[in-house]
């Protein structure tokens, strides 16, 4: 029990849930984003694979983190492009396209980076964001070395978090999104044009994972290796549902997540041995599911999602 | 320029389809060989060469297409009725260890005869029941089962990882974690000898032309296709849409568990954490390349193996990552579907 204690005052596990949580945050508000115009984007694990991978290479070859992060998020979009095409324009099934984006762009990353980076026992690394304390909050005992001395682009992803809510409720461009979403011939005949609103959601969305993506080879750790996105954005595309499709609940949803995930991490070294490290690891997916289980017939789904927009056609 | 519904489909373009679109992908892949510094031409040659220069290489290609018959096959029945079970991947996992324990543990003392064919029904078994669990949760809890057929195939491989470090971990296998094998007499015959190509292929094949079958020729079949294309009106029209979609998932789920027990029983006869390159993946590509047609899922699975069998070879000689064979595999999905869209639409000015 003082052990579980310990755990909680430990200003180690505080500190590690924002870094966690920070992609989930930025791969969960893409989906969202998406999701909200009516395109469900099954892309975002291929495209978070792929973001690690070019925001990783960039700074490997001489650019700053900034461009790096940059780069990712820029080639995200490309992606966008991509999903949009086949899912707006063409009005295929969003699910195979979303999986066939995947595929693509993550056997592209590792095709890339195999090509560039030669097989080595310990993969080359780079030197990544270095924490940022923020002025008189972080000397604050506690609190402030756990929540106050992130790396930059923590920061951003709350502070995204936070515009993409203001976007979505409280704008004009915001409730052509949701119109978009929730019946887009109501929306055209509100002079929207929804083809434009689609591209425009699920760019940005994809930009906005590939960003997220890029976070952990930029900042939580130093190194990119395939398979390290380890499902991760398939969970982003459940806490899209557990987050009732609404940003301010999405950032909810990540940190919640990310602070069960640093708190198995510590039981795990806690009962180190007595207890297969496996069933430790199996954890999130197995909330996701759960979450999934709870909220998919509360959450309020976007009506048009996964419908294609056929002008003149119903 | 504006789309317009084809009024029927013609056969030359069904045929045709796939064909470009695998063309197709193939020019873009080239694009990235090139890219890495290689001649495509002389890639490409050394790519069929690797697949099919020789009786070794050719039976390496099928015995890889193997699995990639049956997790298309999974892939092929699910989406036919609108399931999306993309947790293929996870169900082989689930049958190859089911396979392994039983094969170790229960049923090793039992002569071939009888304990291959009880080991092929538990590694389905087992898939099915695993693809119950997605299936479940949409049907009582309406959750897409796309996402929580994914989220299993992590779960699937720890659940494998977690029992080859404990109960089922072989002491013999210098501390490698891998499982107990199976015993000598479980093992399937070879087709060619001195070749890794074993019965398996040929039980692929037979359960594609059953599956083609069971789709044009019975009712499940008719059921689990207007459960597809139209969910409330197959209801209007009396198909029982919870019992179709049980039975399609059992169907899918136990094919992707047969293709982990047959990669047991008839390559490793152990299981172990990296027992699939990604073949339930795989298979989802070979069902669109197939366009869901159960008998032309052998012909799109024989082009996976041999851009991945072929690709090993190539790769070492040239210097190109293995991986270009993901890249084309996965980018004949994206032009598939494009030629998809094609075959049904017209484009008009």
């Amino acid at each position: 029990m003082t052990q579980l204690i310990d755990i909680f005052a430990s200003i180690g596990l505080w500190s590690a849930v924002l870094r966690i949580a920070t992609p989930l945050i930025l791969g969960t508000l893409g989906a969202l984003l998406c999701e909200r115009s009516g395109v469900l984007n099954l892309g975002i694990e291929g495209i978070m694979t792929f973001g690690a991978m070019i925001g990783w290479l960039s700074v490997y070859h001489g650019a700053d983190l900034w461009t790096g992060l940059l780069i990712a998020a820029i080639a995200g979009g490309l992606f966008g492009v991509l999903h949009s095409f086949l899912t707006v324009t063409l009005g295929l099934s969003q699910h195979v396209s979303g999986l066939g984006v995947t595929l693509f762009a993550s056997s592209f990353s590792y095709y890339v980076f195999r090509m560039v980076v030669p097989v080595a026992n310990t993969p080359p690394t780079i030197v990544p964001f270095q924490p940022l304390d923020i002025p008189v909050l972080s000397s604050l005992p506690f609190f402030g070395p756990a929540f106050f001395t992130q790396t930059a682009p923590t920061y951003l992803a709350i502070i995204i978090a936070l515009l993409l809510a203001y976007i979505i409720f409280r704008t004009p461009m915001g409730l052509a999104i949701r119109m978009t979403g929730e019946n887009p011939h109501a929306a055209e005949a509100q002079g929207v044009n929804p083809m434009v609103i689609r591209y425009g959601a699920v760019i940005a969305g994809s930009a906005l994972m590939g960003a997220g993506g890029a976070f952990l080879t930029l900042a939580a750790f130093d190194s990119f290796f395939p398979t390290m996105m380890q499902g991760r954005g398939w969970i982003c595309i459940a806490l899209v549902v557990f987050a009732s499709w609404r940003p301010g609940r999405a950032l909810f949803g990540a940190l919640l997540f990310a602070f069960f995930e640093a708190f198995q991490l510590r039981m795990q070294t806690m009962l180190g041995g007595a207890v297969p490290y496996q069933l430790f690891l199996m954890t999130p997916y197995i909330l996701s599911i759960v979450a999934l289980a709870l909220m998919a017939r509360r959450a309020r789904v976007p009506q048009a999602l996964m419908q294609p927009y056929r002008r003149g056609e119903r | 320029m504006r789309f317009e519904r084809r009024e029927h489909r013609p056969l030359s373009l069904l045929i045709l389809t796939p064909l470009i679109a695998v063309v197709s992908a193939l020019a873009i892949s080239g694009i990235l060989i090139a890219l890495a510094g290689a001649p495509v031409l002389e890639a490409y040659w050394r790519i069929l060469a690797g697949a099919f220069g020789s009786r070794l290489a050719v039976s390496e290609t099928l015995t890889r297409a193997t699995p990639l018959i049956l997790t298309g096959l999974a892939a092929a029945v699910a989406f036919r009725a609108r399931l999306w079970n993309i947790g293929a991947e996870g169900q082989l996992y689930l049958g190859a260890l089911a396979v392994a324990a039983a094969g170790s543990m229960l049923l090793g003392g039992l002569p071939g005869i009888v304990q291959i064919p009880l080991l092929l029904v538990t590694g389905a078994v087992a898939g099915m029941l695993f693809m119950l669990i997605p299936l479940w949760l949409r049907l009582r809890f309406s959750v897409d089962e796309v996402v929580t057929s994914l989220l299993l195939n992590f779960v699937a491989v720890l659940i494998v990882s977690m029992l080859i470090d404990g109960v089922l971990k072989d002491p013999m296998a210098f501390g490698w974690p891998q499982s107990y094998p199976v015993a000598d007499d479980a093992l399937l015959p070879k087709l060619i000898a001195r070749s890794r190509l074993h019965i398996g292929f040929g039980i692929a094949i037979v359960l594609s032309i059953v599956i083609y079958f069971i789709q044009s020729r019975t009712v499940f079949g008719m059921q689990s296709r207007a459960a597809g294309l139209n969910p409330p009106g197959a209801v209007f029209a009396g198909v029982p849409l919870g019992r179709t979609l049980l039975k399609v998932a059992c169907l899918s789920g136990g094919l992707a568990g047969l293709a982990g027990a047959i990669e047991v029983l008839g390559v490793k006869g152990y299981v172990t954490t990296d027992l699939s390159p990604g073949f339930g993946y795989a298979g989802i590509v070979v069902a669109m390349l197939a366009n869901l047609n159960p008998i032309v899922v052998v012909l799109t699975a024989l082009f996976t193996a041999t851009m991945f069998v072929g690709a090993d070879g190539m790769s070492r000689s040239m210097g190109i990552p293995t991986y270009i064979a993901d890249v084309t595999v996965a980018l004949s999905l994206l032009t598939m579907l494009v030629g998809l869209f094609h075959s049904q639409y017209r484009i008009r000015r």
